[in-house]
Formats: structure tokens, sequence, C-alpha cells
């Protein structure tokens, strides 16, 4: 399967789309690589390169879309010790595999990113923290660092400008939480990754309780076209002036064609599935769709026009998360589909606050008995009841997002759920979930 | 043990840290190259190598899945069973796979050759069903691959339908 005559001028993908593009240092230079960190380095002030990222508009492509700049601003301004820069390559919210086409296939468009935040913040180390399943792409990283070292752009002195950039690679080692920022911190000091309280949030009180930021991998290969092609550039793609730029969607599901589409924001929901990801992939026609990701409300085809941009997707009710868009048929169980995605919440909760550990595990349960044929109507209350007892409650934003997707489900499909447990009723299956011992 | 075989790759790992706990997965990792699981000799060296405590080594491994405390077989396969794959087949493929190996996940086959696992998304959604064996991705798999696989994987040590550096949908060349 092969990727259609592109119909807006690629960014992050344009390199790798190439004919024999293979990523390598002379493949990415020939393409133009390097040159805004050339531009930049000993030329333009750390807090100019701060200002033009702030007026290109670039938001965060991780997940919570916070102004890359402004993250920027919060480190304290004369602060004379380290301070780190964290390239969140955790990638772990299901839906989303963008970042690994993009480290695996033009790693050296988010070196020169790292490089580039590295300089306006003032960091002169910057760790990649990468999920540990990505072998190949951690390896890849790490050939791609010592090209770059060797050629100057990395390491002590770069480029002849005295400034210091060393990058190392740091690979996970399973855990869905090691992609919220506080915990990545914690996992990458060598402790389990439970999410810190926040203030003090990690501009101040980061890696080793230095001022640290944290950047997603698409939010840094976008730094060097924003700095090649001025601000102005950037901000006047997408949707202006809150969503700008392109977005990789990271399509999945029952279309015919699944895969990473980078397209301007603000496109619609129907343009995407049907324009770029080819449509339905049998004649059922579609269902429901999750706009970003596993922590994002589902939408129903009444969404199909909903603008792909962070207020849009907002005010309709979801999140455009991490770009990542799941598409389901005509036939799919919304109430399996819940259940699917409240055992993987379950699975990776990391047991530090107790309304999402003891929530979690609760929530599966009673899924699974409507699933199965078990409930009760009274079930319907006791997950609406556990989900607002557990989003808000927690430290991280993980309780709000393993919410969504049944209360979303709930508020579309209620039906559903109910016929599984008319069924239930009918054949005088339906099950106590709790222990007579807990019952009031 | 890992201090006199590894000592060059241990310092080298050190070495990018300010604060040498930060070492500790890279050091699990080592660990766990070496016997196939993190033993707890391994735990208690790793301890002393990093000056902390070998239950702070533990407290860490616990926490993340891919660090085995058990061995696993010559070749660990790891379904992913999150919604996007389970969308796509994943079932039918863990099914297909406990058929051919004659196991049930979290177990290994009689000849020590292959653990079967289903974990959560491997971020490969837009190229399930998929499953990663020991460092290796195998994406879009249908009965066939997994077929040809296995067999490759029990004759060769390795198979050529494992994934490349990840693009799709992939691109027009020439």
């Amino acid at each position: 399967m092969t990727m259609a005559k592109p119909k807006y001028e690629l960014i992050l993908l344009k390199n790798m789309l190439q004919p024999g593009y293979t990523g390598s240092l002379a493949d990415y230079e020939r393409a133009g690589g390097y040159q805004a960190l050339r531009k930049i380095l000993g030329k333009v002030a750390p807090a100019e390169v701060t200002a033009m990222v702030t007026k290109s508009g670039l938001r965060g492509r991780g997940g919570a879309g916070f102004p890359a700049g402004i993250k920027w601003g919060f480190l304290p301004k004369d602060y004379q010790g380290p301070k780190y820069l964290c390239c969140n390559a955790d990638e772990s919210e299901p839906g989303t595999f963008k970042d690994r086409q993009l480290m695996e296939r033009d790693p050296h468009q988010v070196l020169e990113g790292i490089a580039i935040a590295c300089y306006a913040i003032g960091a002169e180390t910057a760790y990649i923290y990468i999920r540990g399943e990505f072998v190949l792409g951690a390896k890849i990283l790490e050939k791609a660092i010592a090209e770059a070292r060797a050629a100057g752009y990395l390491g002590k002195n770069v480029l002849g400008a005295g400034v210091t950039i060393d990058v190392w690679v740091h690979r996970g080692a399973g855990a869905y939480i090691c992609g919220e920022e506080t915990a990545l911190l914690e996992s990458l000091e060598g402790k389990r990754g439970l999410p810190r309280v926040k203030p003090p949030f990690p501009a101040t009180a980061g890696l080793y309780g230095k001022p640290t930021v944290i950047n997603n991998v698409e939010t840094l290969a976008n730094l060097p076209h924003i700095i090649t092609r001025g601000p102005e550039w950037f901000a006047s793609i997408g949707s202006p002036p809150k969503s700008t730029g392109m977005r990789i969607f990271c399509v999945s599901g029952h279309v015919k064609r699944p895969g990473n589409y980078e397209v301007p924001m603000g496109i619609t929901c129907r343009d995407l599935i049907f324009e770029h990801a080819g449509g339905m992939r049998s004649d059922k026609p579609l269902k429901a769709i999750i706009p970003g990701g596993a922590s994002a409300s589902f939408f129903t085809p009444e969404h199909l026009d909903v603008k792909l941009d962070f207020e849009s997707v907002a005010q309709a009710g979801s999140m455009l998360g991490s770009g990542g868009v799941t598409v389901m048929e005509e036939g799919t169980s919304m109430v399996w589909a819940a259940l699917r995605l409240m055992e993987f919440f379950h699975h990776e909760s990391c047991g530090k606050c107790s309304p999402c550990r003891e929530g979690s595990s609760w929530l599966v349960q009673t899924l699974r008995r409507i699933v199965n044929k078990r409930g009760r109507m009274q079930d319907l209350e006791t997950l609406t009841d556990l989900c607002q007892n557990i989003a808000g409650r927690t430290v991280c934003a993980f309780g709000d997002a393993e919410v969504a997707p049944i209360l979303s489900t709930l508020k579309y499909w209620r039906h559903e759920y109910e016929e599984l447990i008319r069924t239930a009723e009918a054949n005088g299956s339906s099950e106590l979930l709790m222990p007579a011992a807990a019952r009031h | 043990m890992l201090r006199e075989k590894y000592k060059a790759e241990i310092d080298e790992i050190l070495s990018r840290y300010p604060l040498r706990r930060s070492a500790l997965l890279p050091l699990l990792y080592l660990a766990q190259k070496e016997e196939g699981y993190v033993t707890e000799a391994a735990m208690k060296e790793i301890a002393s190598i990093l000056k902390i405590t070998p239950p702070q080594v533990y407290e860490t491994v616990t926490f993340y899945t891919m660090l085995n405390l058990r061995p696993v077989g010559k070749f660990h396969i790891q379904v992913c069973k999150s919604l996007m794959c389970a969308l796509v087949g994943s079932d039918t493929l863990l099914g297909w796979l406990e058929v051919r190996l004659g196991i049930k996940p979290g177990n290994t086959t009689k000849d020590g050759l292959f653990t079967l696992s289903k974990v959560e998304c491997l971020a490969a959604c837009g190229t399930g069903p998929m499953m990663q064996i020991n460092d290796d991705y195998y994406e879009r798999l249908t009965e066939e691959k997994v077929d040809r696989i296995l067999a490759d994987l029990k004759r060769d040590g390795t198979s050529s339908l494992k994934s490349g550096p990840f693009m799709w949908p992939e691109r027009t060349d020439g």
C-alpha cells in the first residue's frame, strides 16, 4: 500500500517521502537539514528563538496541546545551574504511532529540533525518553546522534559557537504512565514512574530538581522549519490563531488505508477519514470515531464535520490529544470497545492515587459483567458514579482520561448497555458486583 | 559478574547521568540481556554499583512490564490486545498462536523456545494486528505470515518478516 500524492505541502513527512531518502545525515543535509541550527547558533539570542516559537503558535503534539514557546518561557530567567530538555518519545497513547515514524525515518529532523530547543532554553543535556519497545527506533537515534556529534552538530562546542549540547537516548521499560511528563522524570531518575504532585512544575523543579522542559517528538521536529521559514509562515498554516501548523494524524481501525497523514490542522474528520484514509474498509457504515487517542471521548457520525483543531474538537466534547484517530464500523459493540480501553487503563494505572487504582479495577469488573450479559441496570449508575469519583481526583490527568471512553459511550450508546443488561435480566443471569460485606 | 564482563559499557552508561540511579533501567536491560531475565543476584549487584539498596532496585523492576523476573523462552512473543488491534483481529491472531504453540498466554512451550504474552498497546495501531518478538515488531499479521515467522525463528533464529524503519502508508519509490 502506498501513499497517494499528498494534497498539501508536507513539512514533517516531506523528506522521508522522497524516493531513496534513508534518513542518514548526508540525506538530511542535502534536504536542507541543520540549516536552522546554523542560522541561530551564536547569531540569534536564545530569548529571540523562544519568541519565534511563541509567535509561531506551535502547540504541544503529545496530548495536552500546551504552547511550546510559553512552556519554555516558564524557566527561571537568571538561573545559572544545569537545565534539562527531555524529548518525550514514549508514544504510549493507544491509537498513536507517528513519533515512531519521525524517529525511525528522519531522526536528524528530531535531533535538530532538540538542539534548537536546548539552545533556546540554555540546556546542555537532553534525554530522549523513548518507550522500551522501540528498540529499532532507539538504535536509529543512537546512530544518528553519533553522526551528528562527529559532524559538530551535537557535543561540545557545537558548530564552533561555544555551546554544549549532549543528547542521550534513555529507554523506558513498558509503562504507559511514563508518557506523563512528571512520571517520565521519575522514570528517568531510575524510579517507579509515579506522577509528581504539581506544583512545582518541571520548569522550576524537573529532572534532578532542576529547571526542565519536556517536549514531544513531533513538537520538536517542527522547530527547524519554524526557524528556517519563519514563525509567520508557520502561523498561517492550519486554523490560526489557536491551532497552527500541520498535524500528523494516525488513523487506525476500520478504514481502507490506515496510517500516518500529515494535514493542516482544521481539516474535518470526514476529510481525514474519507479522503486521506480511503474511507470505510467495507460496506458497513461508520459508527464511532475516537479523535485523539484512547483518552479522548468518542465521536458519532454526527461529528464527521467537526474540524480537527484543538478548539473545535474540545467544543464538540472531546480532545485532539495525541492525534490518534480510531475509526469503528457499524457492528462494533461500544460496550466492548469501552471495556477494551478500560482494560488498558486498569493495566496501566500506576497505583499512586486510590480513586484511579481502585476505580479502574471496579470499572473493568462492572463493564466485563455487562459485556458477559451478567449485568444489572444499577450497574449503569455505578459506572457513572465511579467515573465522577475518579475524574479530577487524581494527581495526574490519567483519571480524566480513563473515564472518557465510558462516559462518552454511555452518552451516545446507552441503549447498547441497556440491551446487554436486559438480556442478562431476562436470562436471570445478573450478578452482584461487590461481595456481600461491602454492600450497604 | 556484570561488573567484570561489562565494565566499559557500565562506565559509559554511568557517564550519561549526573546521578547514578538514573542508570538503573539501562543496567537492568544489561542484566536481562545477559540472563534472559533479571535475577536476584543481578539486582543486588546493580544496587551496589548504583549505591542504592536492593529493595530500591526491586521496587523499580516490578513497575515495568518489560523487565522479566522469571525466565522466558528464547523467543518472547507479545501480542497487542488493545482496542485498535482488537478492531482488526488481534483476538483471532492470539487464538491462532495459542493453537500453533499449544500454550495459553503467560506460558512457555516445553522446548523452551516460545513464551506467549498478551500485552497492551505497542504503538503500531495502523498496522495491526501485530506482535513483538524479542526486539522486533511484526505487523499486518495474517495466519500465513505467523506460520512463516514461527518456522523462520525455529529454523534460523530470525525472520525476514520483521519490520524495518517504520512508514505507513509506504512511499512510492521511483
